[in-house]
């Protein structure tokens, strides 16, 4: 069943072309967005290059969060899935994989680009990416269980940033200080995505629960 | 104590016992009040470096420790709502994040009237500092969330799971932002506290302490009296209409 959810999101979000796509393109967009702000001395933006790719991967997965559960959840999709013997968490983690697969993975890999485009040093592209592969992963997961809590709500959208982006701040610190390549940080990182791993499936599962059972 | 608390589900008996303990919470609260701020004013020595502004701490401290604490009761009855499905504890939760958030933005402002004379700037990216922001945005998202549903049950779920995220959030939050302020902040800020305190300052500190936390009591008791008599009313109108 894992498989085939992952199989089937991940089919979805190529042929919708919709979400995830945007969501990399806001990336993108974002983050063409601070030279023109900033100016377009390197020297200043090689200074703030690494923050400031990590700052728009937060809002960038932000935007792809909203309609996580949502679509299942309108359509009864979810009612059924909750209704099968495997536990919700493997729904969950499920369609985390699918999501990271569609934002997380292609951020890490554009960011690189982007970051050369901030005038980042070229000796430092390969830690910044690596610090994407190793930290998007957490912020699926955290934003999923946020996902998860405001299903049904009224101002979904808004209230779903609210809610994730103070849980996002570990992230963040840690995610931007492995890519300037920090000591420790990059350790400091993973042990939150294998965190978030291990905690947010669970309460992202209880929260589609309590929004099944209403 | 399990028990007591159980028994405690019937809001007929909680009525009770909250109308016994609120008049001493509020007394008690306004006597400490009254002492502890003469004490802290009046009595208490000005400090040898930050003259008289140093009496905000007495005002700062307990607001800070309070914003700490009524989180941790917050999270506690969460958990206790999503266990047992205790519906009292739902409403202790729901009752404490206003009050939580309000002692978290008076440690936020005293602190920085406080740093404006000490540090001569009202605010620095400074780890407690900006811990202790979070912890404001998570208290209102915390009642953002319970407002944001039309069935009070699938609010108060919703909010007691998001309650354990953020408790479990905040010590990680505690540690990466003391971590990153290390990296960046240059050690120009002397804190407070690595003197011993002297007894002359702690007492007033502590009686202000002891108002706020009976101040605390008899806030949640009397929220949780109106969200009981709220409930009462939806369901008597409930049941004359239908």
């Amino acid at each position: 069943m894992f498989l085939a959810l992952l199989g089937r999101d991940l089919a979805l979000a190529g042929r919708q072309g919709g979400e995830s796509g945007l969501a990399l393109l806001f990336f993108v967009l974002g983050a063409v967005l601070f030279p023109l702000g900033l100016g377009p001395d390197p020297g200043t933006l090689a200074g703030v290059g690494s923050g400031l790719l990590w700052v728009i991967a937060l809002l960038a997965a932000l935007l792809s969060l909203e309609r996580l559960f949502r679509d299942d959840w309108e359509d009864g999709t979810l009612d059924l899935l909750a209704a099968r013997p495997e536990p919700l968490v493997s729904v969950v983690l499920a369609k985390c994989a699918a999501h990271w697969l569609a934002t997380g993975l292609p951020m890490t890999i554009v960011s690189a680009l982007l970051a050369s485009m901030l005038a980042v040093p070229g000796d430092r592209l390969a830690v910044l990416a690596l610090s994407f592969l190793v930290g998007t992963p957490a912020l699926t997961l955290i934003g999923a269980a946020a996902a998860a809590l405001t299903l049904g709500a009224r101002l979904g959208g808004v209230l779903t940033a609210i809610l994730v982006l103070p849980l996002y701040i570990p992230v963040l610190i840690f995610g931007a200080a492995a890519a300037e390549g920090r000591e420790g940080a990059l350790a400091l990182l993973a042990a939150l995505s294998l965190a978030a791993l291990a905690l947010a499936p669970a309460a992202a599962a209880a929260a589609l629960r309590h929004a099944v059972e209403q | 104590m399990a028990r007591s608390l159980h028994r405690l589900a019937n809001p007929g008996r909680f009525r009770r016992l909250a109308g016994r303990v609120l008049p001493w919470a509020a007394g008690l609260s306004a006597v400490a009040f009254i002492a502890g701020l003469w004490l802290a004013l009046v009595e208490s020595p000005i400090d040898y470096q930050q003259k008289d502004s140093v009496r905000i701490m007495y005002v700062h401290v307990p607001a800070a420790w309070m914003a700490l604490s009524t989180y941790a009761v917050m999270a506690l009855a969460s958990a206790g709502a999503l266990i047992w499905r205790h519906p009292l504890a739902e409403l202790a939760a729901k009752a404490s994040a206003a009050p939580g958030a309000c002692f978290t933005l008076v440690a936020l402002v005293t602190g920085s009237l406080w740093g404006l004379p000490t540090w001569g700037t009202w605010w620095v990216w400074d780890a407690r500092l900006t811990s202790v922001l979070v912890l404001l945005f998570l208290y209102v998202g915390y009642m953002a969330l319970w407002r944001a549903f039309d069935d009070p049950r699938r609010a108060g779920r919703a909010a007691a799971v998001l309650a354990l995220v953020g408790a479990v959030n905040l010590p990680i939050v505690k540690f990466s932002v003391d971590w990153w302020s290390t990296l960046h902040q240059p050690a120009s800020v002397s804190r407070f506290g690595a003197p011993a305190i002297d007894p002359a300052m702690l007492r007033p500190l502590l009686v202000m302490y002891a108002a706020f936390f009976f101040f605390w009591i008899a806030v949640l008791l009397v929220r949780i009296r109106a969200e009981l008599d709220e409930r009462r009313l939806a369901a008597l109108a409930l049941q004359r209409s239908g």
